[in-house]
């Protein structure tokens, strides 16, 4: 739903002056009421925030202060619930911010300030050129295509879960994973329709009316040579698509995430393969074979398991079925070990 | 029958571009095994014989000296290590780049830009197919340690330790400088500092001996400047890469401060790789057989640098 900004009338503008602080914007947009300021000091502006109802951490003034210095300005979102419940949300839609500047960063400190514990952030980005990278972050790709066991299906938030933050222990919570880097205009299969061009132009595209459609290029080639552009399927957009997820804290994170967008259109996602076995009976020749490999898959399946995700193997074994538990030879040494 | 101190094995040993090509092919090893490094497979064969290639082709074409595989290793190793392309078409043009621009972009008997620096800003001006990723090999601090360790040696042996501690020391103000002014806590520029890729351009790129200043002097105002210009990029201009395009910024300066601050020009090896050295007369620009060496006086006897290292 396209949202409207109607201009409010300015808090007391005397008193902002006397702090140091310029509103230089003042919206009223659906159930939120916006101000984008600027502000000489960040005590200034802290005072002023706090005058104004709104609740700021302590500490925060530094990190204000920082920002300031580097000519940035703070958009302030307050919900209005007299306009939220007049307009009967359940929730709060998400906000959509256009601005231009050449710093291509995100600024994670203020977040920071009085966050218990880390902080779990997705970012998506739409890029005319290729996937986007942080420069002074390492980025990392998560692990992908291992066969697990069909019993994830059940709960595979769960499984995603434990297994990013293994992901994150591993690494010690200093790296940046890539979990998804798909060029819009070539996928075979698509794991879902492309996004339409009124959809990417609401999301910020604004590439799409300057002449940049219609041929493209395909997948990175893996020879010597370019594969010449070819046409996308169906005219989809000349977008690429990165999902990057961060978990992040103070001590590890300490600067604001910097980002470059590069020329890299290789396609990736984590993706995670379970393979239903064939549990009928039978007198097939071949079957004896079949639940012999079989019962070496699933073992496969619950180390991969236990390596993406931490989990002990023998709580994974304990849910994995039939062929692992009717192993007509098990390895004596599991049950010294507790199957570990 | 060589003496210990002829024997050629140790001549090769004194020459610091060998254990410069250890220390990048163990650095790529440890990045591509380890650190997750995306290098694609294909790029390092194609690099490393265009490089060499482009070298045996160059130094027919140019007549200067003889094939020399040591330094054209050197920049195809620092090639697979930074960049990174869409496809091995760029890597064999960015191998030609780099090559060369040894023995084209030539001022006073010198090259003028880092080849490795030279081919990949040529080719992020020239094309989006082409990029860096200085975060790749992040920040932890072992690592490091670690490739500084293996970069102390090389310059100790290449004798370009004053611009690698200059540069360190001038960027590490730049990034306290900066930290003090905006009131931000010693985390942020200590994070700045264990970038590995920084690192990485401090002990192996900008230490080359045939594109920094002549003069110690004129080497540390180098690292000076590369210094604050990398800073300028990275805060005013706010582009990734800072100091790559510094590099090659200032070293068009390097010709500038070599007349500023004249200095003797560097030769690989050192002395220690002549044989029977033959003393002759010689005024600038006059021919002279390899291995001559030039009498000037008063001063030091200097070899006579043709080479294109």
């Amino acid at each position: 739903m396209k949202m409207q900004a109607a201009s409010v009338p300015s808090p007391p503008a005397e008193r902002a002056r006397a702090l140091g602080v310029s509103v230089e914007a003042n919206y009223q947009v659906g159930e939120y009421d916006i101000l984008i300021l600027s502000a000489k000091e960040s005590d200034g502006l802290e005072t002023w925030l706090k005058e104004n109802g709104y609740k700021i951490p302590p500490g925060a003034s530094r990190v204000l202060g920082i920002y300031l210095k580097q000519n940035m300005r703070f958009f302030v979102a307050r919900v209005n619930l007299k306009e939220h419940s007049a307009g009967g949300f359940k929730g709060l839609r998400p906000l959509s911010i256009a601005y231009e500047t050449p710093k291509f960063m995100l600024p994670i400190r203020l977040g920071m300030v009085n966050a218990k514990g880390p902080q779990e952030l997705l970012i998506y980005t739409l890029t005319a050129n290729g996937r986007v990278e942080p420069t002074n972050y390492r980025t990392v790709l998560l692990p992908t295509g291992d066969e697990i066991p069909v019993y994830v299906k059940e709960d595979f938030g769960k499984f995603y879960r434990a297994m990013f933050g293994e992901q994150v222990r591993r690494e010690g919570m200093r790296c940046v994973f890539l979990e998804y880097a798909w060029d819009m205009g070539w996928c075979d299969p698509c794991a879902a329709d492309p996004l339409t061009q009124a959809e990417l132009t609401e999301l910020g595209v604004s590439w799409l009316d300057e002449g940049m459609g219609g041929a493209r290029r395909g997948p990175k080639s893996p020879g010597i040579w370019p594969v010449p552009p070819r046409p996308a399927p169906g005219g989809a957009p000349p977008v690429f698509v990165t999902r990057l997820h961060v978990r992040y804290d103070r001590e590890h994170f300490p600067e604001d995430l910097v980002f470059q967008e590069t020329g890299d259109r290789e396609n990736f996602q984590g993706r995670y393969v379970i393979r239903h076995p064939w549990t009928g009976r039978g007198d097939c020749p071949g079957l004896a074979a079949y639940r012999s490999s079989l019962r070496e898959r699933q073992e496969q399946e619950a180390q991969n398991l236990a390596r993406l995700t931490g989990w002990a193997m023998t709580d994974i074994r304990r849910q994995v079925p039939l062929a692992a538990a009717s192993d007509p030879d098990p390895k004596w040494w599991r049950r010294i070990w507790g199957d570990k | 029958m060589h003496s210990l101190r002829q024997h050629p094995l140790r001549q090769h040993l004194s020459d610091p571009r060998i254990l410069q090509i250890a220390a990048l092919t163990s650095i790529l090893v440890y990045g591509v095994g380890w650190r997750g490094l995306d290098v694609e497979p294909v790029f390092i064969p194609v690099i490393l014989s265009t490089a060499l290639l482009t070298q045996w082709v160059g130094t027919r074409w140019s007549g200067l000296g003889r094939f020399d595989a040591r330094s054209a290793l050197i920049s195809a190793l620092s090639l697979c290590l930074l960049m990174r392309g869409q496809h091995a078409g760029w890597a064999v043009l960015a191998a030609v780049l780099a090559i060369g621009s040894k023995f084209s972009l030539r001022v006073q008997g010198k090259h003028i830009f880092n080849p490795t620096n030279f081919a990949i800003i040529f080719l992020l001006i020239a094309t989006d197919h082409v990029w860096v990723s200085p975060g790749q090999w992040g920040s932890a601090p072992w690592v490091a340690l670690l490739m500084a360790g293996a970069g102390t040696m090389v310059v100790t042996r290449a004798a370009r330790a004053d611009v690698t501690l200059a540069f360190l020391a001038a960027y590490a103000t730049v990034l306290c400088g900066r930290a003090l002014w905006l009131g931000q806590s010693w985390a942020i520029p200590m994070h700045q500092l264990q970038n590995g890729a920084l690192v990485l351009f401090s002990f192996f790129m900008i230490t080359d001996p045939k594109t920094t200043p002549n003069s110690r002097a004129g080497r540390i105002l180098f690292a000076a400047l590369v210094a604050a210009g990398a800073g300028t990029v990275a805060f005013i201009l706010y582009r990734p890469n800072g100091l790559l395009w510094s590099l090659a910024a200032f070293s068009l300066l390097v010709p500038v401060i070599d007349r500023l601050l004249p200095g003797r020009q560097y030769v690989w090896g050192g002395v220690t790789q002549m044989r029977r050295p033959v003393a002759v007369e010689a005024q600038a620009g006059s021919p002279v057989p390899e291995g001559a060496m030039i009498m000037r006086q008063p001063g030091p006897v200097n070899r006579l640098s043709r080479e294109t290292g």
